[in-house]
């Protein structure tokens, strides 16, 4: 990295001395008066799988989105890797960094939507390849070997030349979900992967998701109304609401022996 | 019979065919295809400025459009004709016909930019694509699938303004009518024959673009 951070608010490493792979300092979210997140302070370690829950509008999918750049924070940092994300304090003032610098710690970071989004005027072999070869510079011959890799992975060894449209909705979504581990993340969001889809496909997504979890160390942030899954895949829980924490822990204690009423309520209502 | 007393006289009607037949393929057809060529690039670079230039660029080529938009044909081409001596009529019709249809056809473009789906930029944010690759690779392809019928139907009105370039003095296939009808004093089956022909190019056009609509939507 060229940029390196000048100064922070808070310390950048934890008190073993790792630095977390993704922190929020004080973290504000508002749309016009709604504050969707309040002076947000959390860290995710290196490997780390944490589910985020909490009742809609609770500002979990905020959360990832702010960590995808695809909003920007009204105050507060966040930080990847010790490095800045989007601002930096510098002279007491909340700066912004540049375009470019946004760019080089997007490339450390996946996402896989809820809508999947994949590119209709592109094959899935040509979904694939895209950022790998046109952002990372992979050989073309490389990259397509990966995805092919990739494809047989999520069960679709033989839809490298079909079109998105001709795939079923959860097709459609191992697809996103090789084209966003064909960059090699440091950290996957998955939001809300199986909102969209048909209750007899949702097992065959999730099922992809455990084996990663599994087979590699991404270190992965996940909005979820699945919470078996929640359970089975992630090593830390945090639930929401109103915008703040207002509990975290194991799966075991959150799922089984919840100390917060808001987390009774809420897990009563979804389990 | 007196020859002058029919409405309809089919040996007239033969008799205009190689004028107009000419005309069509040398002015009507030639004036379309390369207006229509111009047209479509220069309006994708209207769009894409007005999407991307810094704000007063984008500012000054709104109104430029907006003139343009705002004026008649028919008085552009006069403007021309008089302003601009020494462009060949021809060659003029085909200019000024490209730039007037190229911000119509911007608009359409604009329209179908903004018709992408959030998600679809949120992606190429997500892949760390740059902007360039974002909308050569995905926001324009997908952009134009949608425009393309809009624009084939303002290829088909171009087609039926043609007629305009006879103040430039070029001979389309009305003109080519007046002049035959002028000469042998029956107008009514040139000018049938001059229509009968735009008919024959524009309605099995504007079929192949309805089908066009049909197959270019994405289905997901």
């Amino acid at each position: 990295m060229s940029t390196q951070p000048d100064t922070h608010t808070g310390a950048i490493a934890l008190s073993d001395g790792e630095v977390p792979t993704i922190r929020f300092d004080k973290v504000e979210k508002r749309f016009g008066d709604h504050v969707v997140l309040h002076d947000l302070d959390f860290t995710v370690r290196k490997g780390d799988r944490v589910t985020l829950i909490g009742p809609s509008g609770s500002g979990k999918t905020t959360i990832l989105r702010l960590v995808m750049t695809l909003e920007e924070a009204n105050a507060g940092y966040i930080l990847i890797d010790g490095q800045p994300l989007t601002h930096v304090e510098r002279d007491g003032k909340r700066v912004e960094l540049k375009e470019k610098h946004k760019n080089e710690m997007r490339k450390r970071i996946g996402m896989v939507f809820q809508q999947f989004n994949l590119f209709p005027n592109m094959t899935v072999l040509e979904n694939i390849i895209e950022a790998p070869v046109h952002v990372l510079k992979v050989p073309k011959a490389q990259a397509i070997a990966r995805a092919h890799e990739l494809l047989e992975m999520v069960g679709l060894p033989d839809k490298a030349d079909a079109h998105p449209t001709q795939l079923s909705g959860g097709q459609q979504q191992r697809v996103a979900i090789a084209r966003a581990l064909a960059m090699e993340p440091e950290i996957l969001l998955l939001d809300e992967v199986t909102s969209a889809l048909d209750p007899e496909v949702v097992g065959e997504v999730l099922s992809i998701l455990r084996d990663i979890a599994r087979d590699t160390d991404v270190t992965m942030l996940i909005v979820t109304h699945e919470m078996q899954f929640a359970r089975d895949v992630s090593n830390r829980v945090l639930m929401f609401d109103g915008g703040r924490i207002v509990e975290e822990g194991s799966p075991e204690q959150i799922f089984s022996a919840p100390q917060e009423q808001r987390t009774k309520d809420f897990l009563a209502a979804v389990l | 019979m007196n020859d002058d007393q029919v409405i309809w006289n089919w040996d007239h009607a033969l008799a205009v065919l190689p004028d107009m037949l000419w005309a069509f393929l040398t002015v009507t057809l030639y004036v379309t295809l390369l207006g229509s060529l111009i047209a479509a690039v220069l309006g994708l670079i209207i769009a894409l400025a007005r999407k991307t230039a810094p704000r007063p660029i984008a500012g000054v080529l709104t109104f430029v459009m907006n003139f343009i938009r705002m004026t008649p044909l028919v008085v552009q081409l006069l403007f021309a004709y008089y302003a601009l001596t020494a462009v060949p009529p021809l060659t003029l019709g085909i200019l000024i016909f490209g730039i007037h249809y190229a911000t119509y056809m911007a608009e359409v473009y604009r329209a179908g930019i903004d018709a992408v789906p959030r998600g679809q930029w949120e992606a190429t944010t997500a892949l760390s694509m740059s902007r360039g690759r974002t909308w050569t690779a995905v926001i324009v392809p997908q952009a134009l699938r949608s425009t393309l019928p809009a624009l084939g139907n303002y290829v088909i009105s171009m087609f039926k303004e043609t007629p305009f370039l006879a103040v430039l003095t070029v001979t389309d296939m009305v003109r080519a009518a007046q002049e035959y009808g002028g000469t042998n004093f029956r107008f009514m089956e040139a000018i049938t024959m001059a229509g009968i022909l735009f008919l024959i190019a524009s309605y099995p056009t504007s079929l192949l673009i309805g089908r066009l609509e049909k197959r270019l939507v994405y289905t997901t």
